[in-house]
């Protein structure tokens, strides 16, 4: 049950590229990777992509297919039409290194930006205790594979070039609010998540969560939760006052 | 997944801003930025992308105009014989409204013709609605562009999101919260009103449009993510508050709904207002099951 299907694939590097039209034997079963795979072994040998697992959980071959931020082995050839012509891209929100690969290190950067977890003093390692309840929550964002496709699909820097000093993007938003819902955590990162890592820049129109593989509710999760905490420190005035008169933190 | 290149610099050493392989400066709008792969169109999508935020624009831009103009109408609003409230103008608090629709008394004197019965209930439906986390996505996405879909660049050269004045507003989403969940006891108290007809207990096919409307603004309000927020999103140990870690397991399955709520709630309110204006109106006689 094989055909021939018609790709279109971007080549170049950062000083200039172009698409180029591809026709190709697609199998059964198939998904897009194994078709740059097979563009690779018969007709583009020097085509440069990114993977490494092949089942969604390495987060290497992000890419844009048909203009929407994609892993490339998790979609499948049968969500096409045999007659699609089939768009492939490499992340536009980052600097292109060659053909599908981009430079995606603004993510490491960013994520070194962020303080790691910060338990009480005076408990060791292994001395953590926590009820599941607590924990549970932030667990979601634990699925996250970092594959950077929602860093790519945010229009805050995908669009703005210049706001990527100051937003660190939907990924890293959502390890601040999984830190300050750790229930051990006790670094306040709420006036941290706003004046450092530009969490107002957001303004929540939930192309992270249309683009997560993983599925995690970063909108809905983590990031308007922690749009409400950085409201309760920053700016409202009857919560800053309740703590002050009751000193209570980390409830 | 693995980097491809060294360790990359920290904030304000270059980390973000790729060189300009061309020396240009990269401030242009659109994912057209210099080291960026040069591809013109502004998105490779194939599918409709535009027809929710048209969709969203036609819908909304209904309601906006309906209600701007409903507002300044000073009739039709109040149905004496069987009380019927529209909830546009619930309470109704001055001494021009009419005869038996202020249950709260008339606090306020007569207002100029061009006050609106409503002026400071409005408000506080409008914010609370325009503040609300899914309408600002759906208001940005379609009626500012900024997206207009995911992965389709918008046509601004700058954006500060909420930042700044006037956007930096929306943080106070929970205060109008707070003020319509006030607004909306007493329109719960206007539909349990429409079952007590001046004859005694009756109800008829606007009984139950109040009833169903107001359950959806119930469920509309209880499903806010403010209101998940206060019932326990706050709290870091669920453990050591039982009750709020219970209520906010019901308010975040509800909030999983807000979408729906939200629309379905906003022609409700506007589906409810239409049947009372046509009744006081006259157009239609509203059909009795009892009394």
């Amino acid at each position: 049950m094989s055909y021939e299907a018609h790709f279109r694939v971007w080549r170049g590097d950062a000083v200039g590229g172009d698409l180029q039209d591809f026709s190709v034997e697609v199998n059964e079963g198939e998904v897009v990777l194994d078709i740059i795979h097979r563009l690779q072994a018969t007709q583009a040998g020097d085509l440069a992509v990114r993977w490494n697992c092949k089942a969604g959980k390495c987060g290497s071959c992000s890419a844009e297919i048909n203009g929407r931020p994609r892993l490339l082995c998790m979609t499948r050839m049968s969500t096409f039409a045999e007659a699609d012509m089939i768009t492939v891209t490499p992340l536009r929100a980052f600097p292109v290194i060659r053909d599908l690969v981009t430079d995606v290190s603004f993510n490491y950067a960013k994520a070194r930006e962020i303080p790691a977890f910060a338990p009480p003093k005076g408990v060791a390692a292994g001395d953590y205790r926590m009820e599941q309840i607590d924990v549970e929550r932030s667990q979601e964002f634990r699925k996250c594979i970092e594959c950077f496709l929602c860093q790519n699909v945010c229009h805050v820097v995908r669009d703005h070039e210049d706001n990527k000093d100051a937003f660190a993007g939907p990924r890293f938003l959502m390890r601040i609010a999984e830190l300050d819902m750790h229930p051990l955590d006790e670094m306040d990162r709420k006036k941290q998540a706003q004046d450092e890592h530009g969490l107002g820049y957001c303004n929540i129109t939930k192309c992270c969560t249309e683009v997560c593989p993983e599925h995690i509710k970063i909108t809905d999760n983590a990031l308007i939760p922690m749009k409400e905490r950085v409201v309760d420190r920053k700016f409202d005035p009857l919560v800053w006052l309740g703590s002050k008169i009751r000193r209570r933190e980390n409830v | 997944m693995t980097t491809v290149s060294a360790t990359p610099p920290l904030r304000g050493e270059g980390a973000s801003t790729p060189p300009a392989v061309d020396g240009s400066a990269p401030q242009r709008a659109g994912t057209d930025f210099p080291g960026r792969a040069r591809i013109n169109a502004r998105t490779l999508r194939t599918d409709r992308w535009w027809l929710q935020p048209l969709i969203t624009v036609s819908v909304l831009g209904v309601f906006i105009v309906y209600t701007g103009v409903r507002i300044f109408t000073r009739e039709y609003y109040w149905v004496d014989e069987y009380h019927y409230l529209t909830p546009l103008f619930s309470p109704c608090l001055s001494d021009s409204c009419a005869p038996g629709s202020s249950h709260l008394g008339t606090p306020l004197p007569e207002l100029p013709f061009f006050i609106p019965l409503p002026f400071l209930i409005f408000p506080i439906l409008a914010g609370f609605r325009a503040t609300c986390y899914y309408y600002r996505k759906a208001y940005y996405r379609s009626f500012w562009l900024s997206p207009p879909a995911c992965a389709v660049a918008e046509p601004h050269k700058a954006y500060s999101g909420e930042t700044r004045f006037p956007l930096i507003i929306q943080n106070a989403h929970r205060y109008f919260f707070f003020a319509a969940s006030i607004l909306l006891l007493i329109n719960t108290y206007d539909a349990a009103l429409a079952f007590f007809p001046e004859t005694g207990f009756g109800f008829g096919i606007g009984s139950l449009i109040l009833l169903v409307n107001v359950t959806l603004l119930w469920g509309y309000s209880l499903s806010c993510h403010s209101c998940r927020h206060i019932t326990g999103g706050r709290l870091k140990h669920f453990s050591k508050h039982p009750l709020r870690y219970r209520a906010w397991m019901l308010v975040s399955r509800l909030n999983a709904r807000h979408m729906q709520f939200a629309w379905i709630s906003l022609i409700s309110v506007m589906a409810t207002d239409v049947y009372i204006l046509a009744v006081s109106a006259g157009w239609i006689s509203d059909f009795r099951f009892i009394g």
